[in-house]
């Protein structure tokens, strides 16, 4: 299942967002549970089913829908969940074995419902670049739609209400996902990370969800969801978000009137490793991934020659992604051990930089 | 560098972790980063920082007892996981989560967006509604006690609100 995603060129992840540069992409979620039914954790199975057989019948009446995914995750292979994972679209947490588990994903994969994670509904937008205003707009709308369907879970004095009580209120999450090299290598990274936390912004390194920070990514999130509205949440964010960036932007100033020739030794390495690599795990192909990625947006490599022509930012983007464990084993189409994993990352890295 | 954890390997994963808000910094070798990323993935996470956030206030004997007459879920046990059973839960335990919530998020007052069935009725509208439809569900399950007691609430609050 999901074998076209690989090739998606609707997806949001072949696009280029406005000011892509260092925000890599932005994302709002939003939860939502339905009146007078348990939570998920809490209800039994016939009402989780309750709550899948609701959306069932709801999602094909809303536009954006058209053409979607509707699965049940219990009829999904590991594999299909990891991918999804993968790509963004279900969390760590909907990996679990639970009844009633379903995910909608647009065909564009743009907004995906989960149902039955830890909220009846966990709905998500998400664009490339610094977008968050677009996010919003779109779940609004989906929101909504749904809304006239059902009857949510919701206090006139609190907001929506939510099994977690860090959720209640607006219940929206939003984040976005910030590649910050240069914060890294001149190491004010973890100063950056402490006044975010002190202004209750969470960080937090993505890819491998929570346990790595690879490739220097980075998720600013808002912590707070209650006594501001959807527009003030967001409105922060992209200012807090503005700022890290100016500081990234700073730092590599630094780094390019002070340290040129070594980050220009750095970036040429990189691409010198992702080009003739036979074995490369996860971990180290991000790093090189990131340090091109850098190079790139400072224009000490202007375009990688290929073959069949010059590829820029957005291939690079596209490999952080299909380097993935599960995404090599779709390209693939079969399990692969970690051992062949790394002998077939690196044979796509090759063919895709021209190596 | 080597690796905080075993000594011996060269450390190549570091890790930035947010522990009570402070930033902790570990290097790790990738043997030892595969062993950790198991316990990680599950570490500091919302139940924690909530149990954390509720042990500060002393339990009281009858907290113990509470329960969501809706769900039936037990206060004691939000304060072991950290996630409440149904949307009741949060006027059944009110005593105990408005303090909690101002904490959290430094305020207990929705301004946001409302849903759509809300919109155009008043914030006393959509309360009474609210009341009426627990009224209704404390009689169905033949919940006397709590039945009158909403009763009474309901007469304080339209007293209130003329
Ligand atoms: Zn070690
Ligand atoms: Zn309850």
């Amino acid at each position: 299942m999901f074998d076209n995603f690989i090739s998606n060129k609707d997806s949001w992840l072949s696009q280029k967002g406005p000011e892509s540069e260092i925000v890599f992409s932005s994302r709002i979620r939003l939860a939502r549970n339905i009146a007078d039914i348990p939570f998920p954790s809490r209800a039994n199975p016939g009402q989780r089913e309750k709550v899948f057989k609701a959306m069932q019948e709801v999602y094909p009446h809303i536009k954006r829908f058209k053409n979607s995914f509707f699965v049940n995750m219990g009829e999904l292979t590991d594999l299909d969940s990891q991918f999804l994972l993968e790509r963004h679209l279900i969390s760590q947490e909907h990996l679990t074995k639970q009844s009633g588990r379903g995910i909608i994903v647009s065909p564009d994969e743009e907004i995906s419902i989960m149902i039955n994670e830890e909220d009846h509904l966990r709905m998500q937008a998400i664009a490339s670049g610094f977008d968050l205003k677009k996010c919003w707009e779109v779940l609004d709308n989906i929101d909504n739609d749904i809304s006239r369907k059902m009857s949510f879970s919701f206090s006139p004095d609190i907001g929506y209400l939510t099994a977690c009580p860090t959720n209640v209120g607006t219940a929206l999450r939003a984040s976005c996902m910030l590649h910050l090299p240069a914060l890294i290598l001149t190491k004010r990274i973890n100063k950056i990370l402490e006044l975010l936390a002190r202004i209750s912004f969470t960080t937090r390194g993505l890819f491998g969800e929570g346990t790595q920070a690879l490739g220097d990514f980075f998720q600013i999130s808002n912590q707070v969801s209650l006594g501001l509205s959807e527009e003030e949440l967001i409105d922060n964010l992209i200012s807090v978000v503005n700022q890290v960036k100016s500081h990234e932007l700073d730092s590599r100033n630094t780094l390019v009137k002070k340290y040129k020739t070594n980050l220009e030794d750095n970036v040429w390495r990189a691409l010198g490793i992702l080009r003739n690599a036979r074995l490369i795990n996860s971990k180290e192909a991000f790093s090189h991934l990131s340090i091109l990625s850098l190079g790139l947006d400072l224009g000490i490599i202007k375009e990688i020659d290929l073959s069949k022509g010059k590829a820029g930012q957005k291939l690079i983007r596209n490999l952080f992604i299909m380097i993935q464990p599960a995404h090599l084993q779709k390209i693939e189409g079969r399990v692969l051990r970690e051992k062949e994993r790394d002998n077939i990352r690196a044979a796509i890295l090759r063919e895709s930089l021209g190596g | 560098m080597l690796c905080d954890i075993c000594h011996k390997n060269i450390a190549t994963v570091h890790l930035t972790e947010i522990v009570n808000s402070k930033i902790a910094e570990t290097h790790i070798c990738q043997v030892c980063a595969q062993a950790k990323a198991g316990q990680i993935a599950q570490q500091p996470n919302v139940s924690d920082f909530l149990s954390g956030l509720l042990s500060a206030n002393i339990a009281k004997k009858e907290e113990q007892s509470l329960k969501c007459p809706a769900c039936g879920f037990n206060y004691s046990d939000f304060k072991k996981k950290g996630r409440l059973g149904c949307g009741r839960c949060y006027s059944a335990f009110k005593r105990q989560l408005l303090p909690l919530l101002k904490k959290i998020h430094g305020t207990i007052r929705h301004t946001g967006k409302v849903p759509l069935d809300a919109v155009g009725s008043s914030v006393q509208e959509v309360k009474l509604k609210d009341f009426e439809k627990q009224l209704q569900r404390a009689v169905e399950l033949e919940e006397y006690e709590d039945a009158a007691r909403i009763r009474d609430e309901i007469k304080k609050f339209q007293g209130g609100h003329k």
